[in-house]
């Protein structure tokens, strides 16, 4: 009883001293000024600190890769290196076959992005823009493949694969990719629904069939689609592990991942300026790609997960 | 009447066509599902109740693996302690960090564009890179880590080599790649209505009032497709493990999936692992379904 009638007085008696000690006008304002500066500061001085925490590791790798072996392994660790060895890079190139993997990473990642989009297109049509019976259904189907984890078929793939001899191939890690994949049909779906549909009728009306449209209507009118799904299958392709690992165990069919793993396990410090060097040469093409592709990064990921 | 029934004959034959029309567009995912997707998955759910090392067929052994996981492997539960621990803290941490840093951006900061680019470029790092590059910054000896920590008077850290630091590492180093989450939080932020936050200003409410009683509800379906997310990948954790641990010291990082991969193709316990995953499915599917049934009473949906 007495609680609800102490509720409001407490309130309004707190209140009160605020009104009472209002300082003059010039000072408030200096205050106002002040405080904002120091909000200010400790706003950008914990933005610059993690921003460190997120762009150090880097630096630190640049670094060690342009050290000498002995540089790398002098106690205390120097930031600068000296010399710079310019030539660990050439260096690495030619200590394991990283031209080799190069280009087996670029077959894999080229192939993969060409299929995915083929084939994740047409389906994505299908969905977005036709009428058909159980189209909801087939397209809830499509969703639920999202969950299974890659671990429950991963042992009959491996098993399929070197049934037929795909093992030690870059087949398993390109072939795939030319079936659709569930995430970006559904990237595509959404995309497609937002095209007005004056534009497509009228090709309809002009006897154009579904193919036509897609082609000449819908995918010009898709590239930030095309480019969003792209730039991810790049980098799946391109950062993938688990993978190769799986099937591939002739250093000639190795992708960058695997090769580097390897390189790291087989020499570890002893060469570890040129393990850096061949680190670098690995990530600098996906962060300078990054840096141009800034834009459909952010509305890619922005766009699956707002949606989600 | 037979007017009216050729019109629904031809009606149905229009229905046909359409179908047909769109399974062939929907053919490349069809035939992908079917052979990716649906023998594989048959498959594996018949290994798992077969003793298989790939070199002989499978021998059908019943509920065997099933039974011998749950009971008499220690490795098995130790794994998926140790999944379970870093998944959920690096989870929490990250969602934390991950949303702090979002608001701290949403607070109308310069340069706010190229701090999210600096914060979200360690996500597109490939893992091997990020693996050997903290498997660099963790080295007892060389490491710029213990650089650090030295120079703060502190006694070297044994990052990867002490059973009990070597989870909280690979959780500190899974905070790296927290950008993701940060860029899909900021996008929520942005979408949260000004009339609302100037109104509880009116109020009255404080800087921590309006975020906890206005941002916070408000984007609370975002936090929970970053923690399905986070879930799912947590799960999952291998090359990190792989690469820089192979599991130890003493077992401390032998992931679920890492422990799933070695019976797989080192030991050929082909038919365990293909239990293994099942397990796996099965927990990633409980986990998201909590997460799911708990998010009626927290998260918000303002309605449509």
């Amino acid at each position: 009883m007495t609680n609800s009638r102490n509720k409001p007085l407490s309130a309004s008696t707190v209140a009160q001293p605020a009104l009472g000690t209002s300082p003059k006008p010039r000072t408030r304002s200096n205050q106002v000024a002040a405080r904002r500066l120091i909000t200010s500061l400790l706003k950008h001085g914990a933005l610059i600190f993690f921003g460190l925490f997120f762009i150090f590791p880097l630096i630190w790798m640049l670094s060690t890769a342009l050290k000498t072996d002995r540089q790398v392994l002098s106690y205390p660790p120097s930031w600068v290196p000296s010399p710079v060895m310019w030539s660990n890079f050439i260096d690495a190139f030619f200590f394991v076959p990283f031209g080799t993997y190069l280009i087996n990473t670029l077959i894999v990642t080229l192939l993969s992005v060409i299929g995915v989009v083929v084939s994740s297109v047409l389906p994505a049509y299908a969905f977005a823009r036709m009428e058909w019976p159980g189209r909801e259904w087939v397209f809830v189907l499509v969703i639920s493949t999202i969950m299974l984890p890659f671990q429950v078929t991963m042992i009959p793939l491996y098993v399929i694969f070197s049934r037929i001899g795909w093992t030690n191939t870059l087949l398993p890690l390109i072939v795939p990719h030319f079936f659709g994949n569930a995430f970006f049909i559904f990237l595509f779906r959404q995309f497609f629904r937002g095209i007005p549909n004056e534009l497509s009728d009228a090709a309809l009306i002009d006897g154009a069939g579904e193919l036509r449209i897609l082609t000449s209507i819908i995918l010009p009118l898709s590239k930030p689609a095309i480019m969003v799904v792209a730039l991810f299958q790049f980098l799946n392709s391109w950062n993938d592990f688990l993978t190769p690992l799986i099937y591939l165990n002739d250093t000639r069919w190795f992708t960058i991942s695997l090769g580097l793993a390897q390189m790291q396990s087989s020499y570890g410090l002893s060469r570890f300026s040129l393990i850096m060097a061949a680190t670098s040469l690995f990530t600098v093409p996906v962060i300078i790609l990054f840096f141009f592709a800034q834009r459909s990064f952010i509305q890619g990921i922005t766009f699956t997960g707002m949606k989600g | 009447m037979t007017a009216a029934a050729t019109r629904s004959q031809a009606e149905q034959r229009k229905q046909r066509k359409r179908f047909w029309k769109a399974m062939a567009f929907c053919s490349p995912w069809l035939i992908g599902f079917l052979c990716f997707g649906v023998i594989p998955i048959i498959a594996s759910f018949y290994f798992s109740f077969t003793t298989y090392s790939v070199l002989q067929p499978p021998r059908w052994i019943g509920l065997d693996n099933y039974i011998s996981m749950l009971t008499s492997d220690r490795l098995f539960w130790l794994a998926l302690g140790n999944t379970l621990y870093y998944t959920v803290l690096s989870n929490l941490i990250g969602i934390v960090l991950a949303l702090s840093l979002a608001m701290l951006l949403n607070m109308n900061v310069h340069g706010m564009t190229v701090y999210r680019t600096i914060y979200y470029i360690p996500v597109i790092i490939p893992i091997v890179a990020s693996s050997i590059v903290w498997l660099w910054l963790f080295n007892p000896q060389y490491g710029v880590l213990n650089l650090l920590v030295r120079n703060l008077g502190i006694a070297p850290i044994p990052w990867l080599t002490d059973p009990g630091w070597s989870k909280p590492s690979l959780v500190l180093m899974s905070l790296w790649s927290v950008g993701n989450a940060v860029v899909i939080f900021l996008a929520g932020l942005q979408d949260v209505p000004k009339e609302l936050l100037e109104a509880a200003e009116l109020d009255g409410a404080n800087e921590f009032q309006r975020i906890r009683s206005v941002m916070i509800p408000i984007i609370t379906p975002v936090i929970l497709f970053n923690l399905v997310i986070g879930l799912i990948g947590g799960f999952q954790v291998f090359s990190q493990a792989y690469i820089m641990t192979n599991g130890g010291p003493a077992d401390s990082t032998l992931f679920y999936s890492l422990y799933l991969y070695q019976n797989a193709f080192r030991f050929f316990k082909m038919g365990y692992a293909a239990g293994m995953a099942w397990v796996l499915f099965l927990i990633i599917l409980v986990a998201t379904l909590l997460v799911f049934r708990s998010s009626s009473r927290w998260v918000h949906y303002s309605g449509e």
